[in-house]
């Protein structure tokens, strides 16, 4: 990480990103990451939280405003490995041992052997996988793919952790358990995080800041700085403050036009009106 | 194993119960017999018949896998193609044998290598392209965010995906590949083919020799068959059909 300390990770300033169907994803977005930072982006449905990851990604172009990203371009970062990039499926290699997909991204950066091999180890260490190096993906849990998908995001130190819904597809108990494990390798790589999840008290136990999102077209609706003391850990979720500002992450969700009340979808037939 | 025992059992009996003209059915003792009597013989025929097929189908899998690489990376032009492809493939191919005989020459192997490697070239085109382009598009993105180029997405991603899929063209064509080769004899080759050696068989009434030959025939199109599988399990035993229950 190269970058000086007081200049932002990610600035974005009037971004506005609409596709050809006419549909306005998002609309004068300005937003500003320093380093260290785990932002999360909730909102419901389509209020374009995943299209925001994938601009500042450069997986899409804007339509029109800036994204900088450790004062580059977003496409000179990607070129440059600034990104670590965690899906809400895995997306694991089946070809690949555990091992070798986490020295996948390595591979194409030219290291050699013997430091590739040392930083897996030193990764499967991180998201608690020693020994599981010589197993195939589909032979791990749902958890756990996840955690390799991490730390292949991870290997090669980038600047920037884009993480879209990665928990979404887990249950509850799995969830919890890797936020906790979220926070522990946040701390101990001290990595920028951006965290888009459909969860209220996920966005609010993870994060520094939550930016909540109101759809059509996509907007900032507010920023909630998450003042709770760091290091979280399971005493956290039932602290006041945290109730507090979970309630407040909901209010300004319904402020902004999406009653996106939680986690599951079973809200469905309170959105229509 | 035991289905097949009980099926030639079966018909040596009803051939021997219902008294069974030899140029209808031979008995499978007397099948047996022929190729006892000739064996040297018929078997060299197919070696020679057998590396008709595998040149064959070398050829057009070879073919059929670049074609498929080629309009993988160039979609357009790709979708352009596709249906001249499909065109081509309904046009009965085994009709030609008596054109390739023409162009190659008769005795030439490679007229009957031809029309294998023509069989060939559709069904390995198709699973591979198939294989090639069902790629999660995430993994592709994630490609893109390591600043990986077509040729690395192609590497690590595209070609270790397509795998299974291009297996069960390669297994379809190593059937087809013999078939092509016995058809293009039957319209003229060398004596020591074994399509020339069923046809003149059958010229001959020499029926249990003619089943002689077909068995041998199937013989090599099974055990082709069996080795591409082979290699299939060895090189991808990761894929979903082949790993079974085993990781689950």
């Amino acid at each position: 990480m190269t970058a000086p300390t007081d200049t932002s990770v990610v600035s974005m300033t009037g971004l506005t990103k609409s596709f050809r169907t006419g549909v306005t994803a998002l609309q004068d977005i300005d937003l500003d990451i320093r380093p260290g930072e785990f932002v999360s982006l909730i909102g419901p449905s389509g209020c374009g939280k995943s299209t925001l990851l994938r601009v500042i990604g450069d997986l899409i172009q804007p339509t029109s405003g800036r994204v900088l990203v450790n004062g580059k371009s977003a496409h000179q970062a990607r070129l440059d490995h600034d990104y670590g990039i965690v899906f809400q499926d895995a997306v694991l290699y089946d070809w690949r041992t555990v091992a070798r997909n986490v020295s996948l991204p390595l591979e194409l950066l030219r290291w050699d052997r013997a430091r590739r091999k040392r930083r897996v180890q030193e990764m499967l260490e991180l998201v608690e996988l020693t020994g599981f190096e010589s197993s195939r993906p589909w032979q791990l849990s749902g958890g756990m793919q996840q955690r390799v998908s991490i730390a292949r995001a991870l290997s090669f130190d980038p600047a920037l952790l884009l993480m879209d819904e990665p928990f979404g597809a887990l249950d509850e108990m799995t969830r919890e358990r890797l936020n906790m494990q979220l926070l522990r390798i946040w701390d101990a790589s001290r990595s920028t995080v951006v965290f888009v999840t459909h969860s209220i008290p996920e966005a609010v136990f993870l994060s520094t800041r939550v930016v909540v999102m109101s759809p059509r077209p996509g907007r900032i609706a507010e920023v909630i700085a998450v003042d709770l003391p760091q290091p979280r850990g399971a005493a956290t979720r039932e602290e006041t403050r945290f109730f507090e500002l979970v309630t407040a992450v909901r209010e300004a969700l319904a402020a902004g036009g999406g009653h996106d009340s939680g986690r599951t979808a079973a809200t469905t037939t309170e959105e229509r009106y | 194993m035991v289905v097949f025992l009980l099926g030639v059992g079966l018909w040596e009996g009803l051939t021997t119960a219902f008294d069974v003209e030899t140029f209808l059915l031979p008995k499978p003792s007397d099948i047996a017999q022929a190729f006892w009597d000739d064996k040297a013989v018929l078997w060299d025929y197919g070696v020679y018949t057998f590396r008709e097929a595998l040149g064959g189908f070398v050829l057009g899998s070879s073919l059929g896998i670049l074609t498929a690489l080629l309009l993988t990376r160039f979609r357009t032009a790709g979708r352009a193609l596709m249906p001249f492809a499909i065109a081509a493939n309904a046009v009965p191919i085994i009709a030609f044998a008596p054109i390739t005989n023409n162009w190659f020459g008769l005795l030439n192997p490679f007229s009957k290598m031809a029309i294998a490697a023509v069989l060939c070239f559709f069904p390995v085109m198709v699973n591979t392209l198939r294989g090639l382009t069902s790629v999660n598009p995430r993994s592709i993105e994630l490609m893109r965010s390591y600043a990986a180029g077509d040729i690395s997405t192609f590497r690590h991603v595209r070609i270790p995906n397509s795998l299974p899929f291009m297996f069960t063209g390669l297994k379809v064509a190593a059937v087809l590949s013999m078939i092509g080769a016995i058809v293009g004899e039957y319209f003229g080759g060398p004596t020591n083919a074994l399509g020339v050696s069923i046809l003149n068989d059958t010229q001959l009434f020499n029926f249990p020799r003619a089943w002689a030959g077909i068995a041998l025939a199937s013989a090599f199109g099974i055990a082709f068959y069996g080795a591409v599988a082979l290699a299939e399990r060895l090189t991808t035993s990761w894929a979903p059909s082949a790993r079974g229950f085993r990781g689950e």
